[in-house]
């Protein structure tokens, strides 16, 4: 431990009133101890360290907002099915709403391939220089739009990285999240990744269309959903058969009333 | 997974943080609060910051992780209270209209400076 030169301290003290909290009994690396004094100054910084992120990320609203333009990040595993949903949604909504993608596929243009065929604009993100392969940061986003022409654009989708982790840590300006689910996957996702699902506004419950071959206890999936989240919107979806795709769409097209008024 | 990105901005913040008089002195101790439902793993983190510290006024400096714990507030009943298992919803009268109050962390609290 003490060789990757830090330590991990949990001497979180919680009061009863669960509002004010304090560290006490400090230990340093060699565990005695610590005494402020000698020979160092404490110099207090409280800044988050995402800051960056979130000041771009308030400027992609800005200027979306300014655009009129909706934007929905998709978010899931990898392989639950985004980019299917995607071109399902798609077919559905164009060209009454005009759309464009960003797909942020690291590796491969696949994505891009498939979605390109429904006809809509879209933008391939090829790499994160925030560090890695594993979300996309607002600044990633920023760039990704100049290619695209608002003026003919009223829904932007993004689809992240597949991960459940850090794209729901990354704002990146867009005005709803949805997080897709594959009842191929663990029914307590939601319970791993409780952050994934707090910050969404709905989930879609895909791959229903498998159900019939699986052990899938999709109410004890839905259960899990609602402890992380009260209320969240739960669209039980097929993106292969297209079941259930109805209450989805129009919960997305209200969305997009909702911002744009129209 | 992105904690090589999260150490480089440690170290701008930090490095921009040390006050006109004590540029060029060494950054000895950096304090960080890190919610727990923050992505970051302190492990890798500790390690990526090490790698990315060389050669800077950072380097050798060590890395101290306060974990904060996910605490909410009830919107309905204004009861405060710790989340320790994910259900996200109020502890005295189940309502799930509740705003969090910590637990999203990934602030640096302090750095200590050596002084000559
Ligand atoms: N049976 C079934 N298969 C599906 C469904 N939706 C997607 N798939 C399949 O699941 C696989 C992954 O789907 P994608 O749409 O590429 O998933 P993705 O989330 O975009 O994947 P990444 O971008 O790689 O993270 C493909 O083989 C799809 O054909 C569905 O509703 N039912
Ligand atoms: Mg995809
Ligand atoms: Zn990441
Ligand atoms: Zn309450």
């Amino acid at each position: 431990m003490l060789t990757t030169g830090y330590q991990t301290i949990k001497n979180y003290h919680h009061h009863e009133n669960h509002k004010s909290h304090h560290t006490h009994d400090r230990k340093t690396a060699a565990g005695g101890p610590e005494i402020e004094s000698r020979g160092t100054r404490k110099i207090k910084v409280v800044r988050r360290v995402l800051d960056a992120n979130d000041i771009m990320a308030r400027k992609n609203r800005d200027f979306f907002k300014d655009q009129n333009v909706f934007v929905l990040n998709m978010m899931s595993s990898p392989g639950s099915g985004k980019t299917t949903t995607l071109e399902k949604t798609l077919a559905h909504i164009m060209p009454d709403i005009k759309s464009a993608v960003v797909v942020g596929d690291i590796c491969t243009t696949n994505d891009a391939d498939r979605l390109s065929k429904t006809g809509v604009p879209v933008v391939q993100i090829n790499t994160d220089e925030f560090g890695g392969d594993c979300h996309l940061a607002a600044h990633v986003i920023e760039k990704s739009l100049q290619g695209l022409d608002f003026e003919n654009i009223d829904l932007l989708i993004v689809e992240n990285i597949g991960n459940l982790v850090c794209p729901a840590e990354f704002d990146i300006g867009e005005d709803a999240r949805v997080v897709v689910l594959s009842v191929t996957e663990g029914e307590d996702k939601p319970a791993k990744y409780p952050l994934m699902f707090r910050v969404c506004d709905a989930v879609l419950l895909n791959k229903t269309d498998l159900l019939p071959y699986l052990d899938y206890d999709r109410e004890a999936a839905i259960k899990y959903i609602q402890q992380v989240h009260p209320g969240m919107p739960v669209f039980e979806i097929s993106a292969r058969t297209e079941d259930g795709f109805e209450e989805w769409l129009d919960w997305l097209k209200e969305s997009i009333t909702a911002k744009l008024g129209r | 997974m992105h904690e090589m990105g999260v150490a480089m901005q440690i170290i701008e913040i930090a490095t921009a943080s040390i006050p006109e008089d004590m540029k060029g002195a060494r950054v000895e101790r950096i304090n960080l609060k890190v919610g727990k439902l923050s992505a970051i793993v302190p492990d890798s983190l500790g390690f990526c910051f090490e790698i990315a510290a060389k050669e800077t006024q950072l380097e050798g400096a060590e890395l101290v992780i306060e974990e904060i714990p996910v605490t909410a507030r009830c919107k309905d009943c204004d009861n405060e209270w710790t989340i320790d298992s994910p259900v996200f919803s109020c502890s005295r009268c189940q309502s799930g209209s509740i705003e969090l109050l910590s637990g999203r962390e990934l602030d640096i609290d302090s750095i200590e400076v050596k002084e000559d």
